[in-house]
């Protein structure tokens, strides 16, 4: 049950991004100028007739983000009152400050006009977000408990663990570039694709053109580190099916987001496809990060070991305290 | 050991810390509002009073000005098709919506701020007027003549930024520019195509092109200027014109397209 939960607020958390990206897409991000109120109203009450214009994505973004936040509060709780694991609870605890503080920082940058940074910084927790909720939801299912039960009989494979973090990290910095470029207006600094400005390298530069070129040349690089971490788990592990199913989602997911990258140039910015984009690149992150989890999964064996143990002492001193009664 | 008791206070905690911060953050936005200008004595004399008057003209034929697509609000929707009035141009080739302006040439000379306000009103899901002058430290008064709701959003580069909702018809706001800029964005995020430009001043020579291009400077001292013409669109002109006592000089800008 705790798993299916923890599912729902993941699932939540990835709608709470595309609607974030419609906001930005459509360049709705003042169109409710106060905050944490609408246009004067408490922002539960906010009557549904006025949901015009760029307010719907606005308030509409407000909304889930507020059931976003209450269910992993609910979750948090949850796991501080159910969850043996320390970590997971933990897990839980930093989810909930992490949403908080995007809440705040998506309060801010209204209040401020989206000042670049904090704009960026909202994007950027916002994977972050999205990570936790997973991770929890991962480390809550049944197969990754199973796994526990393996009692270590998971081989480690210390090439596949590093370069599945290398792989999960540059996705990150590729997302936050991809933030970057968004906020600064520098989605359409180099306006064709594949070439740029019809050729191989820009022949002039600016800011905005440097920011959208790395960005780019980001792309190639995750996709040569997703390409690597996948065909090593497809030749190497390909008997393990939570790897293998893992690694050819996160390969059709790669595919995606390289198409919707080039649509969201060739369409001008259509505010659908960028807002896909921002949302299946927020997909290709959870995904490497949950093999990137299950390619270290052996190394979680010894805490449930711990926990086990734990447990055990607990019943023992338990048992001793009620014979002395 | 956890208890109930704790996580609540824990929480109220958190909730306290995000409700002052909101706070905060709402009451910095009260901070506006016209300021009481020092009393200055117009420094022309009416007897040497002289003017600049004139047209501005398109030469070439403009492409159409874009349709609105209004359909994100059903109030706007009822007012039927428009088009964004870039190019108003009258028979005679006149331009409308140009900000003519001296530039340069007053030197120091100050000169008293109007009491009356300046209106820009949202009305029809657009701005009325569209291209404005305003002086330093007069007031401006946004008003929402609409039955629905408008955000008006100032995006100036020299004075400070503000973006006001104005939920209900009726509503006003009133404030003050305080550092010349010329042009001076609005917009309003909440329907995409409402913009509107002014341009400010510490002076009261300017003037917007009517009907036909038409437009007049009066009341200008003697002296050498430089006079702008700015359009929305195709950017900004400037003339030299140099005027006597009591004479009257007629220009004419001519912007291409």
């Amino acid at each position: 049950m705790l798993h299916l939960f923890a599912m729902l607020v993941a699932a939540t958390t990835g709608i709470l991004i595309f609607a974030g990206g419609l906001v930005t897409s459509t360049e709705s991000g003042l169109s409710v100028p106060d905050w944490p109120n609408t246009y004067g109203y408490f922002m539960f009450f906010f009557p549904l007739e006025k949901m015009v214009g760029g307010i719907r994505y606005e308030h509409t973004h407000r909304l889930i983000a507020s059931a976003v936040g209450f269910l992993i509060l609910v979750l948090a709780a949850w796991l501080w009152r159910a969850e043996t694991r320390r970590w997971v609870r933990r897990l839980g605890y930093l989810a909930l400050a992490a949403v908080i503080t995007q809440g705040v920082l998506g309060g801010i940058t209204v209040l401020w006009y989206l000042p670049d940074p904090i704009s960026i910084a909202h994007a950027s927790l916002a994977q972050i977000v999205f990570c936790l909720t997973m991770t929890i939801a991962l480390a809550t299912s049944p197969g990754w408990k199973r796994a526990y039960a393996d009692n270590g009989s998971v081989p480690d494979d210390l090439v596949l663990q590093r370069v599945a973090v290398v792989t999960t990290g540059l996705i990150y910095l590729q997302i936050v570039v991809g933030a970057t470029m968004r906020h600064t207006g520098a989605g359409l600094a180099i306006p064709d694709f594949p070439l740029m400005f019809g050729q191989l390298i820009p022949p002039h530069w600016d800011s905005k053109i440097a920011i959208h070129f790395a960005h780019r040349v980001g792309a190639l690089i995750v996709s040569f580190a997703i390409l690597a971490t996948t065909g090593h788990v497809l030749y190497h592990h390909r008997s393990r099916s939570e790897l293998r199913r893992t690694a050819l989602l996160l390969l059709a997911l790669l595919a995606t987001q390289v198409t919707l990258g080039a649509l969201t140039v060739l369409s001008k910015k259509e505010f659908i496809i960028n807002s896909l984009h921002v949302v299946t690149g927020a997909s290709v992150l959870v995904t490497s990060l949950v093999l990137t989890l299950r390619a270290h999964r052996a190394r979680f064996t010894a805490d449930i070991r711990r926990a086990d143990a734990s447990a055990s002492a607990d019943t023992s001193i338990g048992r001793l305290a009620g014979d002395h009664a | 050991m956890h208890s109930p008791v704790r996580l609540l206070a824990w929480l109220a905690a958190v909730s306290m810390a995000v409700t002052s911060a909101a706070c905060g953050g709402s009451a910095s936005e009260e901070s506006t509002g016209p300021k009481a200008a020092a009393a200055v004595t117009d420094p022309v004399d009416p007897a040497t009073a002289s003017a600049i008057t004139g047209v501005v003209t398109l030469q070439g034929t403009p492409p159409p000005n874009p349709p609105i697509n209004m359909s994100s609000d059903p109030y706007c929707m009822k007012l039927g098709s428009a088009t964004t009035p870039v190019f108003v141009v009258s028979d005679n080739s006149g331009l409308e919506n140009v900000f003519v302006y001296v530039k340069e040439g007053l030197g120091n000379l100050k000169f008293p701020v109007p009491s009356s306000p300046v209106v820009l009103d949202q009305k029809g899901c657009s701005y009325t007027p569209r291209v404005f002058g305003i002086q330093v430290g007069q007031s401006l008064d946004i008003v929402n003549s609409d039955e629905t709701l408008h955000n008006i959003h100032a995006l100036p580069t020299a004075n400070r930024e503000f973006n006001r909702g104005q939920a209900l018809q009726g509503m006003k706001y009133a404030t003050t520019f305080t550092t010349p800029e010329v042009m001076l964005p609005f917009k309003c995020d909440v329907h995409k195509w409402m913009n509107a430009w002014v341009g400010v001043l510490e002076h009261p020579f300017y003037a917007v092109s009517g009907k036909a291009g038409a437009f007049a400077l009066a009341g200008l001292p003697p002296g050498n200027y430089t006079i702008e013409a700015w359009h929305e669109k195709l950017g900004a002109q400037t003339q030299q014109v140099t005027i006597g006592p009591k004479e009257s000089r007629k220009i004419s800008f001519v912007f291409k397209v």
